[in-house]
């Protein structure tokens, strides 16, 4: 009984990579067999060496450390105006009036689409990219903080004024933990976005980063570079999805959905 | 019977100690054996405030909910307010909650005039309105007094809710809930607790535990307490006093004078007063 489930258990971990594996294992094989040119699509087993080889000669830890380096820059500066907008507008009317309608006539600008005018403003350094993901992280954040703070439970405001909470303790603990999910929300799609904004920054002006590795070995046709920073992007997402998760379950500890049998704050 | 009825009884009963309302009256009445079990003015223990109304209106719009009320509820006295919906049984409590102003008229708590939150009252919501993410503890401890964790610990075992401290709320049932928002109440010791229909979403069996629990925090601390309640039986269970407001109004001002604990002993005095404030509601 006991060693069926942990069976089972193993199975349950190792099945989301189930798939994966066997496409890379069908894709290993074709390549192989010589059906698909090395040029358009190089086997698996060509990515790892590139993977290998910059890894040793420290290229690839220097772009993914300058990648990274912009990302969370982009999103520690959006998300705080995103988050302390929201947190104005969501606990002030005459800010929300002020502001929200033109955060909202903003947040329908693709923010991509302004990629000429940061160039023209910041030329292709690292502003330019920083600015770009700050903008692009901050809307998400913004909207999910506004709409998260407008739903904490009218009932706990009321009942922490009787119970005599001030200003700050009432925010404190009853409506910013109040918007926590709301917020964490906001702040996963704002990652997609992150990353989604550095890869475009990173492949039109760049002259290091995971992007301008990838635009460079197009330049010289290495096919492999080129998966293998297609694949460090999947993974970093993957990662950040995997962290902002376990922030999840450590801040909402207390929501049904969160809770576990050991799951004991 | 009318609210005239009642009074006289009341003043002619030889064991009314309702006359000593809030005044620490010691071992003076020890040795009358025709002293009750436990009476409300031995009970008092001079830690409840003196509430009063005086021609108190509210109105929202033109449409009036309270009209000139005035109601003197001595420190201590546990008083039940009966009445069908839209009676302004919720009103009345949220004005003395601080959480409105009357439209016209004058609150006095203590003897002082008030407006606006007060310190020494307390509000038990009809939903138990436990942040969700603050573990039980927490809850109790609300306004993070200084040793706080202590008196919160000290008042849900008084509750019943020992070694829950740790718990989140949403693993408590409907009863925990409420106990949990008892102890929060408790904690800053109020002068006045008003409960907002409590025990409404209760179960019979736990309502009938929390009566008990109630009954005994109230002998225990002493504080005066006004509940809002729609069900005739647990204000003639609870109180000393059923007011029965109706159309703005206080229809009917009667004295609960049945000794406690109010057990089986006393159900047929109990039935009959039962009866009687339900023709009025």
């Amino acid at each position: 009984m006991s060693a069926r489930r942990h069976l089972r258990k193993a199975g349950e971990a190792l099945l989301p990579w189930a798939f994966p594996l066997a496409v890379v294992a069908v894709w290993e094989a074709t390549a192989q067999a010589g059906l698909i040119t090395p040029r358009l699509l190089p086997a698996p087993s060509a990515v790892a060496v590139a993977f290998w080889e910059s890894a040793k000669s420290g290229v690839l830890l220097h772009h993914m450390g300058v990648s990274a380096g912009r990302a969370l820059q982009g999103l520690a500066i959006g998300g705080a105006i995103g988050f302390a907008l929201g947190v104005l507008n969501g606990i002030s009317r005459p800010a929300e009036t002020a502001l929200d309608s033109s955060m909202q006539m903003l947040r329908n600008v693709p923010h991509l689409a302004i990629i000429p005018l940061v160039i023209l403003w910041f030329g292709i350094g690292e502003e330019a990219k920083i600015f770009l993901v700050a903008i692009g992280v901050a809307f998400p954040i913004y909207l999910n903080t506004f709409h998260g703070i407008r739903g904490v439970d009218g009932g706990l405001i009321e009942m922490a004024r009787v119970y005599g909470l001030g200003r700050w303790a009432l925010f404190w603990r009853v409506i910013l933990p109040g918007a926590l999910p709301s917020v964490l929300v906001g702040l996963r799609f704002s990652l997609g976005i992150m990353w989604l904004t550095l890869i475009v920054a990173e492949t039109i002006s760049a002259s290091s980063g995971i992007g301008y590795m990838t635009m460079n070995a197009r330049e010289f046709m290495q096919t492999d570079v080129v998966l293998l920073g297609i694949i460090i992007y999947a993974l970093l997402g993957k990662l950040a999805d995997m962290l902002t998760r376990a922030l999840e379950r450590r801040a909402l500890a207390w929501h049904p959905a969160f809770q576990t049998a050991e799951a004991r704050p | 019977m009318t609210a005239d009825a009642f009074l006289r009884r009341r003043f002619e009963g030889p064991a009314d100690l309702h006359l000593f309302e809030g005044v620490d009256i010691g071992g003076i009445y020890e040795d009358v054996e025709t002293r009750p079990p436990v009476t409300p003015a031995a009970a008092a223990g001079g830690v409840g405030l003196p509430v009063s109304l005086n021609g108190v209106t509210k109105a929202f719009g033109s449409r009036a909910v309270l009209e000139g009320i005035d109601l003197d509820i001595p420190a201590g006295q546990f008083v039940a307010v009966v009445g069908r919906s839209g009676g302004g049984k919720t009103t009345i409590m949220r004005l003395l909650a601080g959480l409105d102003s009357p439209t016209s008229g004058s609150l006095a708590i203590d003897g002082r005039q008030v407006r606006g939150l007060q310190p020494s009252v307390r509000l038990l919501f009809q939903d138990a309105r436990l942040l969700p993410w603050q573990t039980v503890i927490a809850n109790v401890g609300i306004a993070r007094s200084p040793g706080w964790r202590e008196t919160s610990r000290d008042v849900l075992a008084d509750v019943g809710l020992d070694g829950r401290e740790n718990d989140w709320p949403s693993v408590l049932s409907g009863g925990q809930r409420q106990r949990v928002a008892l102890a929060r109440a408790l904690v800053s010791r109020p002068g006045v607790l008003l409960l907002d229909e409590p025990f409404g979403a209760l179960d019979a069996l736990t309502r009938a535990e929390m009566h008990q629990l109630l009954a005994r925090i109230w002998r225990e601390h002493g504080f005066t307490t006004l509940l809002i309640t729609h069900d005739v039986a647990e204000a003639v269970v609870l109180a000393d006093r059923v007011l029965v407001l109706r159309g703005g109004k206080i229809a009917l001002d009667v004295a609960v004078d049945l000794p406690r604990p109010r057990g089986e002993d006393v159900a047929v005095e109990a039935a009959r007063l039962h009866a009687a404030i339900l023709a009025e509601v």
